[in-house]
């Protein structure tokens, strides 16, 4: 059975590879929306949280043997304290300057971070195995399923709407969102709003860790595969608009899958085509497909 | 923009005097025992933070994608200097008119939005240049253009010496930098300046902000691909390091260190970042990258007007003070 000449293995598998690169688009994706939108700044260093969650799960492996379950727990713990000690030490400076600044400090950032796993692991790569009980795959009669890729697309998709849940539906959420409208008003309601600016850039630190860990048996650890994938999530964030946290995951789950399609039809194009999409979305609807003219 | 400095105008006759104290360091220095390439290749990243400073210290645009058009203009001119067989002037023409028709369509497309979704979107559209660059037929893929010869100027003055290209390359440097302060003195350059400082402003004082910001765009684009394709000749190869996003940050911390919205500033900056990768690069191997970061960091949290613009702050402020112990009205007071 053909889809337009191309085998329909082939196709469904990079439908879920697609799928897979989609769930990380929108877990880091929502990430920096959350951040940007209570912090007022945009995240370079989004993706080297990414890849330092990715290393934390070696590391941990290799060093002292900590399985693939611990790390899933451990590495955003890691990381959000490491989000912790940047946000107090260095952005809380920036909040009241222009965003610019911001950007400029967290790329600085992601540059310190690379620069130091690339001194010590190199620019090759290690391979991280995939746990026990998802490796293998499943036949659905009409195509082999990787197990672990489905886990990647279902816990991420957990994720991201378990974090849909807590912000739109519950009451840390609606501080969350009454601090991005109107962080002195909340102040003035009694609600500690530095320390909760602080636990989100944790939190979207740490859900970029979780990327990080989901993507480790996935793809080759290396200290540069978060520079990698900011960049197209920039691109991701401006389709999407960050207004809206359901479009984010929307918008990273789709542009994922278009990705995948490109690598079957026009293998060539697959890097470019996100950028694509973002200039025609610039140009017919500059605010994003989700996004709110301000 | 908010914090952000206006220039100074400091007393004309005394940075007059001042430029052509630099002017003759600069014509000296190679006679003196500085490595000539080294002098070409750190003025044409000064040309670079030139151009790149007149968006984002003039304008207040912050574009994080100019090294796509310095990479752009790099390998355009290599190919047509190598492959095609053109002259060395009109390589450099054609790459800085490239550099400039594609600043064009990516200025089009990012002025759309403002503020960070501005550097987003440049940094994204850059990185597609970088995809072209690294997978196009005639590029050389991760090799680059490699051994792009200098040629002869007009067809008459050969530039395999060094110590002719290098007073070529101070020559076109200078026309630039007159240039930049051509454009920011003139009444085009005073509009630039009121959209930076309040763009809303300038909207309801009738100017056509998106076409204002779309010719600096170009403007600036344009130089930027003057200065990558004179680093083409003058080091003979372009490489995909030229068009990679960590050359976009290198020309925003040049401009930053140095000083943003001053003239002098990313001069001061480009040669500092040049000259400390050539002291350290075989002293500290992937360290650099870090100490680049740490010095984004310093920057941003404590040094935010640069070498010049913190230079221009403490004369303002000896300048005041004198002013008003002499009980004399400061030139300065307003």
């Amino acid at each position: 059975m053909d889809i337009f000449g191309i085998p329909i293995q082939a196709f469904l598998g990079q439908l879920l590879l697609g799928l897979v690169n989609g769930s990380f688009y929108a877990m880091l994706s929502l990430g920096l929306a959350v951040i940007f939108g209570l912090l007022g700044i945009v995240n370079f260093a989004h993706g080297a949280l990414y890849m330092i969650g990715a290393y934390v799960a070696w590391i941990g492996l290799d060093r002292f043997g900590m399985n693939y379950w611990v790390a899933l727990v451990v590495a955003p713990i890691v990381v959000g304290a490491l989000g912790v000690a940047v946000e107090r030490s260095l952005l809380r400076h920036l909040y009241r300057i222009d965003p610019i600044y911001g950007l400029l400090l967290t790329f600085g950032l992601a540059l310190i971070a690379e620069g130091i796993f690339r001194y010590y692991f190199g620019v090759s790569g290690e391979s991280y195995p995939v746990p026990d009980l998802l490796a293998g795959a499943t036949n659905l009669g009409f195509m082999v399923l990787p197990n672990y890729r489905a886990w990647v697309v279902v816990a991420s998709l957990v994720v991201c709407l378990g974090t849909w849940f807590l912000i739109e539906k519950t009451r840390l959420g609606a501080y969350l969102r009454a601090g991005t409208e109107n962080p002195a008003l909340v102040q003035a309601f009694g609600i500690n709003v530095p320390i909760m600016v602080m636990f989100t850039y944790a939190a979207g630190a740490g859900l970029a860790a979780l990327a990080g860990v989901l993507a480790a048996p996935v793809i080759q650890v290396t200290p540069l595969m978060g520079s990698n994938l900011i960049i197209v999530v920039f691109a991701v964030v401006v389709i999407g608009g960050m207004g809206s946290i359901l479009g984010s995951i929307l918008t990273g789950l789709g542009l994922g899958v278009i990705e995948g399609f490109t690598k079957v039809f026009y293998p060539e194009a697959s890097n470019i085509v996100v950028f694509v999409i973002m200039a025609i979305v610039l140009v017919i609807r500059p605010a994003g497909l989700f996004g709110r003219e301000k | 923009m908010s914090g952000l400095e206006a220039p100074a105008q400091p007393a004309a006759r005394q940075s007059r005097i001042a430029w052509l104290v630099v002017l003759a360091i600069l014509i000296a220095a190679p006679f003196v025992g500085v490595y000539p390439v080294f002098m070409m290749k750190a003025l044409c990243y000064a040309m670079f933070a030139c151009a790149f400073n007149l968006l984002l210290g003039f304008t207040g645009l912050l574009s994080f994608g100019h090294a796509a058009f310095l990479g752009s203009a790099a390998y355009a001119t290599g190919w047509l200097v190598r492959t095609a067989g053109w002259s060395p002037e009109l390589g450099v023409l054609a790459g800085t008119a490239i550099a400039a028709a594609i600043g064009l369509v990516v200025g089009l497309i990012a002025i759309r939005r403002e503020g960070i979704y501005f550097a987003m979107i440049t940094l994204a559209l850059a990185q597609m240049v970088y995809f072209v660059c690294l997978q196009a037929p005639f590029t050389g893929g991760e090799d680059g253009l490699q051994g792009v010869p200098r040629g002869k100027l007009f067809g008459v003055v050969a530039l395999t010496d060094d110590l002719t290209l290098y007073f070529i390359v101070l020559a076109v440097f200078v026309a630039v930098f007159l240039f930049i302060i051509r454009i920011v003195h003139s009444p085009f350059g005073q509009v630039l300046k009121a959209i930076r400082e309040n763009e809303p402003r300038a909207i309801s004082l009738g100017y056509d902000v998106a076409r204002y910001k779309l010719l600096a765009f170009v403007l600036s684009t344009g130089l930027a691909g003057l200065a990558g394709a004179m680093k083409t000749l003058v080091l003979g190869f372009a490489s995909l390091s030229d068009a990679h996003w960590t050359m976009s940050g290198e020309v925003i911390l040049m401009t930053l260190l140095g000083g943003m919205g001053t003239f002098a500033g990313p001069v001061i900056g480009a040669f500092t970042i040049i000259g400390l990768q050539n002291f350290l690069s075989d002293r500290v191997g992937s360290w650099i990258n870090v100490i680049i970061g740490v010095i984004f960091v310093v920057c941003v949290v404590a040094f935010r007007r640069g070498f010049v613009g913190e230079l221009l702050a403490a004369l303002k402020k000896r300048s005041n003070y004198t002013a008003a112990k002499s009980g004399k009205p400061s030139s300065e007071a307003r």
